[in-house]
């Protein structure tokens, strides 16, 4: 139990120090959320001569997009921002295991991911004066964490890039990310994509979470009914999670073989 | 200890950076490492600091193998780089409290221990609330001397942690560890290409010179093994070289 309290305090670590990284840059952080808000509300605003059906379905896919998107980025940069603070060697030096480092920037990346999508949902609601009545609302938040699971899998499947090469592994997360938000059917059906791409839709997390979403805010489906997803969702997180991981404790062995971690000096 | 440190135009070059070192160091000893830029001493830091996998051989601290007992290690050592690594942003009390979160230290003494070692390092209170980006390079080091005893470590790596230090702070970061090792008995690595601190503080040294340990002894039995007894490190160093001390700086 000691040692459970003992690694649950080192993963706080992180927690703590990143949101006190967000206090620092405030000024940027209100910039970033206010271009999120604004970023919703135009795509909301597409469908606004069409129905409120519509404009729900866009809302419910930038806002979605939003939160898994800060899931990813957060734990997929993790490594990137360390590299470039310069304190990546302190925190792989740290008596820490990889598991409970990686679990902590996870668990920070949820938070503040909640935090800015709860702003901007209220942002949206009171703009478009939009009613969830009918909405399984607790179908729609058992689908954003869940998703939140098999998000942290992939991110930490690329979190090893940055190991490896500092600022191509930035670019290549960048890229993974791009991917996801072309197949997943954030904005549209994947059933308008190319069939060439529709195979990637099937293995994106994104696609299940917001076809679940959407049937649990749109039509009221019953949180039951939604377990198919549910279920897909998780499969994808309980196979990228290990998967993950295996492959960082891989990328670090070779960072540490071949002198990677270092700065400068 | 070879390992390949970089890619030049897309073919690796390999560097042997250490190559059949061997030495002990006794507890509570401060031992020097001495050489000049690029004889290998970061990376000998790095090994013993569980950043860095040797192609061949082995270390141990206190009896831990650092490859195979990472984590044990991990808890019994800390280190302090030439370039003080902080998220800058933050303040020396923000960077301390991550730094105390990670190796279990509990906030009370956390909080007691932090204050205690800025204030004798001759940081103000003031300063610890400020962002570390605001602070002189000094400052900076002294928060990066701080956070590394912050841990209590049996064994502390200082790799140059006086380079680019004005005298004063110099001086009073190498009383400090003095201090340290008189106190709490830590045992010291330090390198340094600066022959005036490696000769005031270590008991024993070991100079370095494109990887390979070319003299190992007090500072004055080197220097009258290999200089004059009234000489200066520098006179060793070129005895055993060949070379200027600047030469390869």
């Amino acid at each position: 139990m000691a040692h459970v309290m003992a690694e649950a305090r080192a993963s706080y670590a992180f927690v703590e120090r990143n949101f006190n990284l967000v206090k620092r840059y405030f000024n940027w952080e209100v910039v970033f959320l206010f271009y999120n808000i604004i970023n919703t509300l135009t795509i909301g605003l597409i469908g606004v001569g069409q129905d409120e059906r519509t404009v729900l379905y866009l809302v419910i896919g930038a806002l979605l997009w939003g939160y898994l998107s800060v899931i990813f980025f957060e734990v997929s940069q993790s490594i990137s921002w360390e590299r470039w603070e310069g304190t990546i060697e302190y925190t792989f030096m740290a008596p820490v295991r990889r598991l409970t480092h990686l679990l902590g920037m996870c668990l920070f990346a949820i938070a503040y991911g909640v935090i800015r999508t709860a702003i901007v949902l209220v942002a949206v609601v009171l703009f478009f004066d939009l009613s969830l009545k009918g909405a399984n609302l607790f179908g729609a938040l058992l689908m954003l964490l869940v998703s939140s699971v098999s998000f942290i899998g992939l991110g930490l499947v690329t979190a090893v890039l940055p190991l490896m090469s500092p600022e191509r592994g930035s670019q290549g997360a960048h890229i993974v990310q791009g991917i996801i938000l072309l197949v997943s059917g954030v904005y549209y059906d994947i059933s308008v994509l190319p069939a060439w791409l529709r195979p990637l839709a099937y293995i994106s997390p994104a696609t299940y979470t917001l076809e679940g979403a959407r049937l649990a805010l749109l039509d009221g489906v019953g949180t039951l009914a939604l377990w198919p997803y549910v279920l897909k969702v998780l499969v994808i997180g309980v196979v990228s999670i290990p998967l993950g991981l295996a492959i960082f404790s891989w990328g670090e062995r070779h960072a540490m073989r071949t002198g990677k971690l270092k700065r400068s000096g | 200890m070879g390992f390949i440190r970089g890619l030049m135009g897309g073919v690796k070059k390999q560097v042997v950076a250490l190559q059949d070192i061997s030495f002990e160091v006794s507890a509570g000893e401060i031992f020097g490492v001495l050489g000049p830029n690029g004889s290998g001493k970061s990376t000998l830091i790095r090994i013993i600091a569980t950043l860095l996998i040797p192609d061949a051989g082995e270390v141990y601290v206190f009896g831990h193998n650092v490859q195979t007992e990472r984590l044990l290690v991990r808890r019994l050592i800390n280190r302090v780089s030439v370039d003080a690594a902080f998220f800058k942003k933050l303040s020396a009390l923000e960077n301390l409290s991550y730094a105390a979160r990670l190796y279990g230290v509990q906030g009370s003494t956390a909080r007691a221990r932090m204050r205690e070692t800025l204030r004798r390092l001759g940081l103000a209170e003031e300063k610890l609330t400020v962002p570390l980006e605001d602070l002189s390079r000094g400052m900076q080091q002294k928060v990066a001397v701080a956070r590394a005893l912050l841990t209590e470590p049996a064994l502390l790596l200082l790799d140059e942690p006086t380079t680019g230090l004005d005298p004063k702070s110099k001086r009073e970061v190498q009383e400090f560890v003095l201090e340290v090792r008189e106190k709490r008995g830590t045992t010291v690595v330090l390198t340094s290409h600066d022959m005036q601190e490696v000769d005031r503080l270590c008991d024993r040294v070991a100079i370095l010179d494109r990887g390979r340990i070319v003299a190992l002894d007090t500072p004055r039995g080197l220097k009258e093994k290999f200089g004059r007894p009234e000489g200066t490190l520098e006179d060793v160093f070129f005895a055993l070289t060949g070379k200027d001390w600047e030469e390869d700086r």
